[in-house]
C-alpha cells in the first residue's frame, strides 16, 4: 500500500527538482499530444525547445524575441509571486496589463507629435500607475467589505478588454488611420517608442526592468522585514498577526506591486514591440505569467528561468506553426499541462512516499 | 433608440435560455464546494464542455449525445482536478487555475476543425397545450429539455442536501473534514464524487451555450460565465434557491444589454457588454456583509493522519 507522509519542512531537493521533473514529464504527454495530430513528436520538440535558439536560419530572428517575450512575462510574474506567497489571489494581471497599456499609452499620444525627453518616462509612469489603480479596486473591495479578491480582479479583465475595444475605436484611434481601429503606430513616434537598447538583441526598456524587478524582489524577500512577513503570512497567517502584521496593509501592498508590475509590462509592450494600442494587441501574457510565477516556486530567480522557459514554447510554438501547421492552440494545452505536472509533482517536495503499512510509532 | 422594438415575452423567454448554462454550472459548483472543495476550474470545464457536446452532436447529428458526452468529459477532465487536489495535496487555487488554463487550450484545439459548422438543433420540448398558453407558453413552456433538466436538477440538489442522509454526510464533510474522517465517512471518495458531479453540471452547461444559446463554436466562448457561475455560489450564499435567482438575474442582465444593443440607444456597445462583469462585482459587495454561510473547511486541504 502506498501512503504519504508528511514532511516536517518540504524537501530543499524535490523543490528544485519538481519544476524539471515537470518539464520533463510535460515533453513526453506533450509529444503523445503531437503524435496524436499527426506530427513527429521528436520533431515538434525540437522545433520548440531547440530551434528558435540554435537553427542555423531562424536563431538570428527567434534568439531576440526570447527577451521581447520573457520580459512582459518575467515582470508580470515577479509581481503575481508576491501575492502569491501571502495567499494574496491577484489572478486579474491580464487586465492590469491593457488598463496600464491603455493609460500609458493616451500620455505619449497626447503629446504627440511634440518631441521631448520627458514623454517616454512620463507614459511608463502612466502605465504603471493605470495598472497599479486598477488592481487597487479588487484591493480596496476586499479590505474594505472582505469581497472575495479572484472573482473581482477576473471580472476586471473582461472590463478592461471591453474599455480596450472602446479606446482602440474611438478615443485612442489613429486620426489618419483611415478609419481603421487601433492608435498611432509608437515606432513612428521616436519621443515615445520603447527602442531597443542593443540593436539585435530584443533588450528593450522592459526587458530591463524585469531583470530590475527581479533582483528587487530578491532583497525584498530576503533582506526586508516586508518580504519576512508576506513570507511568514503565507506560512502561518495566525502567527503573522501575533507577529504585528497588518493583513490589510499587505493585500494593498501586494495587489498594488502586482497591478503595478502588470501595467508597466502593458506599457513597455505597446510602445515596443506591439507598437500600438489595437483590440487583440494583449497576448494573453497575464494569464501565462501565473504559470511563470508558479513554475518558478515563488522565488525570483526561479522566475526568471521559467520566464525565460515559457518564452521559448511562445516563440518555439510560433516556429512550429509556421513549419509544422501545428495549430496555435497546442501551445496553450502545452503550458497548462506543465501547471499541472508541476502541482502534481509537487506532492513529493511536502511529502514522503512510504510503501508498506504504517509503522508502529 | 426604439425600446418599443424589444418584446418582452421573447426579452423573458430568452433570459431562460441564457441563465440555463449558468444555473447548470453555479448547481454544480455549489455542490462541490459543499463538500469543502473550492473548485476554481469551472471556466475550463464549461468551455471543455462546449466544445465537446459541439464536436459529438456535429458527429453524430444528435444533439443528446453531445449532451452526454459533454457532461462525460467534463466530469473526466474534473476527475483530474479530483486527483491532484485530493490525492497529492495540491493547492486548490492553483490547481483551478490550472484546470482553467488547461480547458482553454485544449478546448481551442479539439474546436478548430469545428469553427464553421452548424450544429443540429435540439428540439423544444412539446408541452401540448402549456405551449400554446399566450404569453406564458411562449416564455415558460416552449424550452429545450435541458432548460427543464436545470430546474429539476436544482430542485433535486435542493432536496438531496436538506433532507437525504448522504447529503447531511456531504455537508459534515464540508464543514469539518476532520470530524467526518473520525466518524468514519470516506470524505476524499463524498468529494471525489462531488467534483465529478460538478464537472458533468458545468460540461452540460457549457454544451447548452454551444449547441442552443449561441449555436456555433468560437474560441473561448464561455467569455467568464463559469467565473459569473462562481460568484453566483458566493451571492447565494450556498443556497439553492438563491443560486437560481443569481443566475436568472445575470441571465437577464445580458438577455437585457444585448437587447439594448440592438434597439441601438445611446451607449457604446462595448459599455453595454462590461455591464454583466460590473454588475457581478458589484453585487459580490453588497452581499459579502452578510456572508458568513461558507462551507467551514472550504478549500483547505484534507490529510488523514491516521
Amino acid at each position: 500500500m502506498i501512503r504519504l507522509e508528511k514532511r516536517p519542512v518540504p524537501s530543499k531537493l524535490w523543490t528544485y527538482l519538481t519544476p524539471i521533473a515537470a518539464v520533463v514529464a510535460t515533453m513526453v504527454a506533450g509529444g503523445i499530444l503531437f503524435a496524436f495530430l499527426g506530427k513527429d513528436p521528436v520533431e515538434v520538440i525540437r522545433i520548440i525547445f531547440w530551434d528558435p535558439l540554435f537553427h542555423p536560419d531562424f536563431s538570428a530572428y527567434s534568439r531576440p524575441q526570447l527577451l521581447v517575450k520573457a520580459g512582459p512575462l518575467i515582470l508580470i510574474a515577479i509581481g503575481l509571486s508576491l501575492g502569491f506567497r501571502a495567499g494574496i489571489w491577484n489572478i486579474g494581471a491580464e487586465g492590469q496589463y491593457i488598463i496600464g497599456a491603455i493609460c500609458g499609452a493616451a500620455v505619449g499620444l497626447a503629446f504627440y507629435p511634440m518631441d521631448a525627453w520627458f514623454i517616454f518616462p512620463l507614459m511608463i509612469i502612466a502605465g504603471a500607475i493605470g495598472g497599479l489603480l486598477w488592481a487597487m479596486i479588487p484591493a480596496l473591495l476586499k479590505t474594505r467589505f472582505g469581497t472575495n479578491e479572484i472573482l473581482v480582479s477576473l471580472m476586471l479583465v473582461y472590463v478592461a478588454s471591453n474599455q480596450l475595444a472602446s479606446v482602440s475605436q474611438g478615443l485612442l484611434r489613429n486620426p489618419d488611420g483611415m478609419g481603421f481601429p487601433g492608435s498611432r503606430n509608437f515606432q513612428q513616434y521616436p519621443a515615445a517608442y520603447n527602442a531597443e537598447l542593443i540593436a539585435g538583441t530584443g533588450m528593450h526598456w522592459g526587458v530591463l526592468t524585469a531583470f530590475l524587478a527581479v533582483i528587487a524582489a530578491y532583497i525584498l524577500l530576503n533582506r526586508h522585514i516586508l518580504g519576512f512577513q508576506i513570507r511568514l503570512t503565507g506560512e502561518s497567517p495566525r502567527a503573522a498577526r501575533f507577529s504585528g502584521v497588518r493583513p490589510k496593509l499587505l493585500i494593498l501592498f501586494c495587489m498594488g506591486v502586482s497591478g503595478a508590475a502588470a501595467g508597466l509590462a502593458g506599457i513597455f509592450e505597446v510602445s515596443g514591440p506591439s507598437g500600438q494600442i489595437n483590440i487583440s494587441f494583449n497576448a494573453g501574457y497575464g494569464f501565462t505569467a501565473i504559470i511563470v510565477a508558479f513554475l518558478g516556486r515563488l522565488h525570483p530567480v526561479g522566475i526568471l528561468l521559467a520566464g525565460l522557459l515559457l518564452a521559448l514554447t511562445y516563440i518555439g510554438g510560433e516556429l512550429a506553426q509556421l513549419m509544422l501547421g501545428l495549430p496555435a492552440a497546442a501551445i496553450q494545452v502545452f503550458q497548462g499541462m506543465l501547471l499541472f505536472f508541476l502541482l502534481a509533482m509537487d506532492v513529493f517536495t511536502n511529502y514522503r512516499i512510504r510503501i508498506g503499512s504504517p509503522e508502529a510509532a | 433608440m426604439d425600446l418599443s422594438a424589444i418584446n418582452p415575452a421573447a426579452l423573458l423567454a430568452s433570459l431562460m435560455v441564457a441563465a440555463t448554462p449558468i444555473l447548470l454550472a453555479a448547481i454544480g459548483e455549489m455542490v462541490v464546494e459543499k463538500s469543502g472543495v473550492l473548485n476554481l476550474g469551472v471556466e475550463g470545464m464549461m468551455i471543455t464542455g462546449a466544445v465537446t457536446g459541439f464536436a459529438v452532436a456535429v458527429e453524430t447529428q444528435s444533439p443528446f449525445f453531445g449532451f452526454v458526452a459533454a457532461a462525460a468529459a467534463s466530469a473526466v477532465l474534473s476527475l483530474v482536478f479530483g486527483f491532484l487536489t485530493l490525492k497529492l495535496l495540491s493547492n486548490q487555487v492553483a490547481t483551478g487555475l490550472a484546470l482553467t488554463l488547461f480547458g482553454l487550450g485544449l478546448s481551442a484545439l479539439i474546436g478548430q476543425a469545428y469553427a464553421e459548422q452548424r450544429p443540429p438543433s435540439t428540439a423544444r420540448l412539446d408541452l401540448g397545450f402549456l405551449s400554446d398558453l399566450p404569453f406564458f407558453g411562449r416564455v415558460l413552456f416552449s424550452h429545450d429539455p435541458i432548460v427543464y433538466l436545470s430546474l429539476a436538477l436544482l430542485v433535486a440538489v435542493w432536496a438531496f442536501l436538506k433532507f437525504a442522509r448522504l447529503g447531511l454526510v456531504l455537508r459534515a464533510v464540508g464543514e469539518n473534514h476532520d470530524a467526518a474522517h473520525a466518524l468514519g465517512y470516506k470524505v476524499v471518495r463524498i468529494r471525489m464524487i462531488a467534483i465529478a458531479f460538478g464537472g458533468a453540471c458545468a460540461g452540460l452547461g457549457g454544451a447548452h451555450l454551444s449547441l442552443v444559446r449561441v449555436a456555433q463554436w468560437t474560441d473561448g466562448m464561455t467569455a467568464g460565465a463559469g467565473w459569473i457561475a462562481l460568484a453566483i455560489v458566493v451571492f447565494a450564499s450556498w443556497k439553492a434557491q438563491r443560486v437560481l435567482l443569481g443566475a436568472y438575474l445575470f441571465g437577464g442582465i445580458s438577455v437585457l444589454q444585448l437587447n439594448l444593443q440592438v434597439a441601438g440607444i445611446p451607449v457604446p456597445v462595448e459599455y453595454l457588454s462590461m455591464s454583466p462583469y460590473i454588475i457581478t462585482i458589484l453585487v459580490l459587495v453588497l452581499i459579502s456583509r452578510s456572508s458568513t454561510a461558507a462551507p467551514a473547511s472550504l478549500g483547505k486541504p484534507f490529510f488523514a493522519t491516521s
